[in-house]
Parts: C-alpha cells; sequence; structure tokens
C-alpha cells in the first residue's frame, strides 16, 4: 500500500483524541477492547486466531519458567553466568527465550551484601520474554511511586527484610534495557539438578520483591 | 513531559496490592488486549509515540484506569491518528472501510514471531561518548512538555555513571517520528541524593540517561 497509516507524532492532537474518546465512548474496558479487536480483524491487521494464540502463548508458553530455568542454570554452570552477567540478551539465546523486550536484558546479582530490585516509574517496562506477563502489583501506582524512595517498606510489604547493612539498589528501567536479578542459591540444594533448581525461583525473586527462596 | 505518568517518588499512594494484584490477567479482555498489542495492529509508530500516547491521557483517566485498560484507550487513540479508522468507526465498532481478512497464524509460526521481536535500539554514531563510568554528572533541572525519560525526581541531582551503553535511540526525538541516536548511560544515585537524609546510606537508585539529559 502507498498509503500506509503513519503516526502524526502530534502530541496535541494525541491529546485531544483521548479527551474526544473520554467523553464520547463508554469507559467499560471489556466494550472497547471488543470494538478495538472487531476494528483490528475488520481492517485486516490480524485474524481472532491469531490472537488466541498470542494468549495461549502467554499462558502454557512464555512465562517465568523460562526466567526460573536461567537462574537455575546460572547455579550450576559457572561459565554460563559469566556470560549472563557479561551479556543477559545473548545468553538467553541459548535457550531460544529472546523476543519481546529482552534485546536489551541485564542479569544482576543478589550477594550477601546487596539486593536488587526493579521498577518502572515512568510505565511498567518488563522483560515479557524471559518472564511472561507482570504482575498486576507491578503496574499499580503505589509500587511504580514508592519503590524508588522506599524500597525496605516495599519490601516490607512483600514480606521481605532487608538488615540495614545490606544495600539496596533499586534499578529504574527509563530506557530499553530490562533486567533481571538473579537471586542467590539457598542452602540445602547441594546435588540438585536444574529442574529441582528452577522449580524454586519465584517470579518475585526475579525482580527483587522476594529474597531468601525456601527450599521445599 | 512532567505529566500524571511520572509516578517516582509521589506520595499517598497507599499499600502495594502484593496479595490481590498477583495475577497476569484479571479478566479476559485484558488477554485479548495483550494478543491485540503483540500482534502488532499499530502501524506507523515508535515506541516512544506509544509511551508518550499514554502520557496524554485525561489524567484522571491515568490514574483511575488499569494497566491494559490504559493501552485500550491509547491504541484507539493511535489507530484514529495514524488514519487507520476513524472516530465515528470507534463508536459502532465497525470499520466502515473493510481491509482483506489478515492469515491467521500457527502457535508455531507465532513463537518464531515473537523470538523476531527482540529489538536492538542501540545505533553506531560518530560523536564519541563525553562521559565514561566512574565520571559524575548533573541532570537537568527541567524538562519541556515534550516525551522524556528523565523522570522529576532524578532532575537537577548528581549521580555516577557506572556503565556506558554505546549510542541508543533517544525517545525524545522517537516520540516526534525522528529516529537519532544518543550515547547512553546508567547512572547511580545515593538515596540520599535524592530523598535526603533519612534514607539508608547504602542505598541508591539507577536510571538509564542519554547525555543530552545532563547539564
Amino acid at each position: 500500500m502507498s498509503n500506509d497509516p503513519k503516526a502524526s507524532f502530534d502530541s496535541e492532537k494525541a491529546a485531544e483524541i483521548h479527551r474526544h474518546l473520554h467523553s464520547h465512548l463508554p469507559s467499560d474496558p471489556a466494550l472497547r477492547v471488543k470494538a478495538l479487536e472487531s476494528l483490528a480483524v475488520e481492517r485486516g491487521l490480524v485474524a481472532s486466531e491469531t490472537i488466541d494464540r498470542w494468549v495461549e502463548a502467554y499462558s502454557e508458553h512464555i512465562g517465568p519458567k523460562r526466567g526460573a530455568r536461567v537462574v537455575a542454570r546460572s547455579w550450576l554452570d559457572p561459565t554460563f553466568r559469566t556470560r549472563l552477567l557479561e551479556n543477559a540478551a545473548e545468553a538467553i539465546k541459548e535457550f531460544g527465550f529472546e523476543g519481546n523486550a529482552t534485546g536489551h536484558l541485564k542479569a544482576v546479582e543478589n550477594t550477601d551484601t546487596q539486593h536488587n530490585l526493579v521498577v518502572c516509574t515512568l510505565c511498567s517496562c518488563y522483560p515479557f520474554s524471559i518472564l511472561g506477563m507482570s504482575p498486576a502489583w507491578y503496574k499499580s501506582a503505589a509500587y511504580r511511586s514508592r519503590a524508588v524512595r522506599e524500597p525496605r517498606a516495599v519490601l516490607a510489604e512483600f514480606g521481605v527484610t532487608i538488615s540495614d547493612d545490606t544495600a539496596i539498589r533499586v534499578w529504574d528501567s527509563t530506557a530499553e534495557l530490562r533486567y533481571i536479578v538473579i537471586p542467590q542459591r539457598p542452602a540445602g540444594t547441594e546435588g540438585w539438578d536444574e529442574d529441582q533448581l528452577a522449580a524454586i525461583v519465584t517470579r518475585n525473586a526475579m525482580i527483587g520483591t522476594d529474597r531468601d527462596l525456601k527450599v521445599n | 513531559m512532567d505529566g500524571i505518568h511520572d509516578l517516582g517518588g509521589k506520595q499517598g499512594h497507599g499499600p502495594v496490592p502484593v496479595q490481590t494484584g498477583d495475577a497476569d490477567f484479571s479478566h479476559d479482555w485484558e488477554r485479548r488486549m495483550w494478543g491485540l498489542a503483540r500482534a502488532g495492529i499499530a502501524r506507523g509508530i515508535t515506541i516512544d509515540w506509544f509511551r508518550h500516547g499514554l502520557e496524554r491521557m485525561v489524567p484522571a483517566d491515568y490514574l483511575s484506569y488499569s494497566y491494559f485498560q490504559k493501552w485500550a484507550s491509547n491504541y484507539l487513540m493511535i489507530m484514529v491518528d495514524n488514519g487507520e479508522i476513524s472516530m465515528d468507526e470507534v463508536l459502532t465498532g465497525h470499520a466502515a472501510r473493510p481491509g482483506s481478512p489478515a492469515a491467521a497464524l500457527s502457535l508455531d509460526e507465532m513463537l518464531e514471531f515473537q523470538r523476531s521481536l527482540c529489538t536492538d535500539f542501540s545505533r553506531q554514531i560518530a560523536t564519541a561518548p563525553a562521559h565514561k563510568p566512574g565520571d559524575q554528572i548533573t541532570t537537568r533541572s527541567h524538562t519541556t512538555a515534550a516525551h522524556s525519560r528523565l523522570p522529576q525526581y532524578a532532575q537537577g541531582r548528581t549521580g555516577t555513571i557506572i556503565a556506558h551503553h554505546g549510542a541508543h535511540l533517544l525517545p525524545d526525538r522517537g516520540a516526534e517520528g525522528i529516529h537519532e541516536a544518543e550515547h547512553l548511560y546508567t547512572v547511580e544515585f545515593t538515596a540520599r541524593e535524592l530523598w535526603g537524609a533519612g534514607a539508608n546510606p547504602k542505598d541508591s537508585v539507577t536510571l538509564e540517561l542519554w547525555e543530552s539529559y545532563f547539564v
């Protein structure tokens, strides 16, 4: 097509359309998404079956189990861990886990003296292809506003207490870099294989709202 | 822009919905919205225009709408703006100018396509970086009404560069449809620099910031 749709990149026009939608369209989100899907399908932008496949992909194939496997391997294989910390975007390609929002993935490791916490204060950036859809709390105004300012109070709400001697580094994802936290391997897992280890890695631990992984 | 979206450090938002807010999706329409977004229905945009579109929502809607509710509004805005659909078509929920139906992808085709969405935002530029890890920088103390990724809480503050990432596309220009790259750094600010003497002296916040965000 010679006349492909193209954004105006006009900020004021965007605001005006939003005001129009606000005033004239019922706010019920289910109806809005239904209208959006009908319009996209009728315009030939996507098939409804493809949307079903995306839903299936993100419930069955793409999710935090991917990140957990990466973490488990980093515990078992020191050379992989080095590659992961050097360039996580490349290292996850060894699993075929690359995709949405992992082009500049960075892995950050917790130690006895440092804890890492990930947030996106300006929107809700998240490494989808490696962790799946983000939990609702990650996208909440409370988490986005408070994680940078009072991380210890936020972590306490998750049941995580960080001693005053342990530094907390909060990573605010303002560019296209995305973060995955590599939690510490808990004691009592000596001799475990990758599957066993992956099973104890929680999604929250890979965001930083969990710290001491449970062994049973 | 110092808009409603710039939530970092704002107070009064209450406890994090730790228990009730753990679900990836609470409703079917949220799953449909996510699928529509992944399928790439918004043509002729940049990721920065998408984000700026969210920032230009009616402020009260921004705070009261859930994540995917915001997305639904923003996709409608984008598709009206780029001429894909008219406001009348939004109101009726049907396209007056249908296109040829899109082919349905199999799960394998779709997973392969998903892998291809891994995007490199870095670019080679002729300009040498002005800073290096270990350098102290101070950020600009104000922004314009245009899109920017320098949050208010980190404006006019001094931090230390801990990494240089080469040049990356600058969101400020991307929201205007212009592909222009600048050197990008990870900058660490002490919690005390950002929040005052009450903060734990060991804590810090890092942000990715472009060179033009520094004074």
